[in-house]
């Protein structure tokens, strides 16, 4: 496989278009929990039951296309190997705990990969849908129609006083987490982040690195999403998480701003370093690689760096994961050769830029 | 100390285990840790998770350690999936959507603490099934508006939502008609 064409199955088509705000807002995603009516929830379900929801979905959704989100294709869990699995969690696909299911744990995945639909997780549906940049809203709204198009066939589990009934009590109500990616390196290094994340906690907020709950921020890349799911309307929920969010972007902004100001020469000097490390090293963990990733595209948002794509970040952060390193070499590796092969794939990528 | 895995890094990490009285000692960096198991994998996730099961023993302990309402404890099991209070405060899952009924009497305290204050879903409706309810809460919205409007001597207006509230009861109750045939 060539790295060209081993890049385009790494990177979702939706992650191509460049979105609002996409210079600190990296994506924005809408995930619904839903459940059927009249059949146990994963954590306590008969095989059988779950196997009734497999197939229900199989035949009733395979295949099919609903809006811009076509050729539905079912991908089973049991019908993976442990690499194969690993890829579609570092895509964010599907969760880590969907993986671990090998029974009928499976995934519905639109083929331009915007939807992805988690089958017997821990509800027997978590609807996932993305957008490049920020446009919550947008995605909500699409969500809604995905949502109303499953309905169509599948009889909810819902209560007039308690909403959509989920399986864990923080899900109960709207069962929607909604959240955005953002990359915000300047807060990150004049440390205001850290005074920030208490303050937004109290919005019933949280903050989060970019695999999910208790991860660190690799690559000062942060997850916002909202806590609360009971008593707010989905589109209240959404515009509390939108007006921190455009703080956010305002703050990360200014203090770009000041930082090219007043240390015009040190950060240039970071930012090209990480350049050079990047394009020259033969060995490089995941953590060096992220910070080294984020210095260089923090270096093209502020205009020190103009001959790279701004998508790199994006593309390399998920490139260099484990599962996708191993996957390129088509078998599992050591520690030591996944450091070997990241520099080698990271320095393939920056020549194909020139 | 270097880690005794990649003898590279430095070891950040260090355990005590006594398996039979014989102490060894490991002493490895994050790194190594992770990859060779002596870090769980989902750690955190476990922590959270442990976090909000001990919500629910809180308001269950309070009333176990009660000889008298043992009983009463023990009749709290779901019908449908035959979950028991205890499991659910164990595991922190409902079972199934018939456990919210069950333990409806109990939910409020937890919803209360997990949503900040709140108990009662404001959110959307299923399109199709919950088509009633839709009409059930635009009456409730309806009458809420004709007082208000009364209140404020808007009687033109009032009129109109009354005469919406009267066609909205009549749909309903042809609704109900149908579903009894």
């Amino acid at each position: 496989m060539t790295l060209q064409q081993f890049m385009n199955e790494a990177i979702s088509p939706w992650m191509k278009e460049q979105g609002p705000d996409s210079d600190i807002v990296m994506s924005s995603r809408i995930r619904l929990a839903r459940n059927f009516e009249q059949i146990p929830f994963p954590i306590i379900a008969e095989s059988d039951d779950l196997e009734k929801v497999l197939t229900f979905i199989h035949n009733e959704y395979e295949n099919k296309s609903f809006s811009t989100y076509n050729d539905l294709a079912l991908v089973k869990m049991r019908e993976l190997k442990p690499i194969e699995k690993r890829v579609l969690v570092e895509k964010h696909l599907i969760s880590p705990h969907l993986a671990e299911n090998d029974q009928e744990a499976a995934a519905l995945i639109s083929k331009n990969e915007q939807v992805s639909v988690m089958v017997n997780e821990e509800d027997h549906i978590r609807i996932q849908l993305y957008f490049p940049g920020f446009q919550l809203e947008k995605a909500l709204e699409q969500a809604f129609t995905f949502d109303d198009w499953l309905e169509e066939k599948i009889n909810y589990a819902f209560d007039e006083n308690r909403g959509y009934l989920t399986s864990c009590p923080t899900n109960v109500g709207t069962g929607m987490r909604a959240s955005v990616m953002m990359h915000l390196p300047a807060l990150a290094l004049t440390q205001k982040i850290n005074r920030m994340i208490p303050a937004i906690s109290q919005l019933g907020l949280v903050v989060r690195g970019i695999y999910g709950e208790g991860s660190e921020a690799i690559g000062n890349i942060f997850q916002i999403s909202n806590q609360i799911t009971l008593g707010k309307s989905e589109h209240d929920i959404v515009q509390d998480l939108q007006s921190v969010v455009n703080q956010l972007i305002n703050q990360e902004r200014k203090a770009r701003q000041l930082l090219v100001e007043q240390s015009e020469t040190e950060l240039e000097d970071r930012v090209f370093r990480s350049y050079g490390i990047l394009q020259h090293s033969r060995i490089i963990e995941s953590k060096e690689a992220a910070k080294c990733l984020s210095d260089v595209r923090l270096g093209i948002d502020v205009g020190y760096i103009e001959d790279i794509s701004k998508s790199i970040l994006n593309e390399l952060m998920i490139l260099s994961q484990p599962g996708f390193l191993q996957h390129y070499a088509q078998k599992s590796l050591s520690p030591k050769e996944r450091d070997i092969l990241r520099a080698s794939l990271i320095r393939e990528r920056f020549k194909l830029e020139n | 100390m270097e880690c005794q895995e990649c003898h590279e890094r430095p070891a950040t990490l260090h355990f005590s285990k006594i398996v039979n009285g014989n102490k060894t000692e490991v002493h490895v960096c994050e790194y190594c840790a992770k990859e060779k198991g002596y870090m769980g994998y989902d750690d955190e996730a476990y922590s959270l998770h442990n976090l909000l099961s001990g919500l629910f023993k809180f308001e269950s302990t309070g009333f176990s350690d009660q000889q008298a309402n043992i009983p009463a404890q023990q009749e709290l099991q779901c019908p449908k999936c035959g979950m028991n209070y205890q499991e659910f405060a164990r595991v922190g899952k409902f079972g199934c959507a018939q456990c919210y009924q069950t333990f409806s009497d109990k939910l409020n305290p937890i919803f209360r603490r997990v949503h900040s204050g709140n108990t009662n879903h404001h959110g959307k409706i299923p399109t199709r099934i919950g088509s009633s309810i839709h009409q059930k809460k635009q009456l409730f919205e309806y009458r809420e508006q004709l007082k208000q409007l009364i209140s404020n001597e808007e009687f033109e207006q009032a009129a109109k939502v009354r005469d919406h509230i009267r066609q909205l009861e009549q749909d309903l109750h042809h609704d109900r008609d149908g579903e009894e045939e």
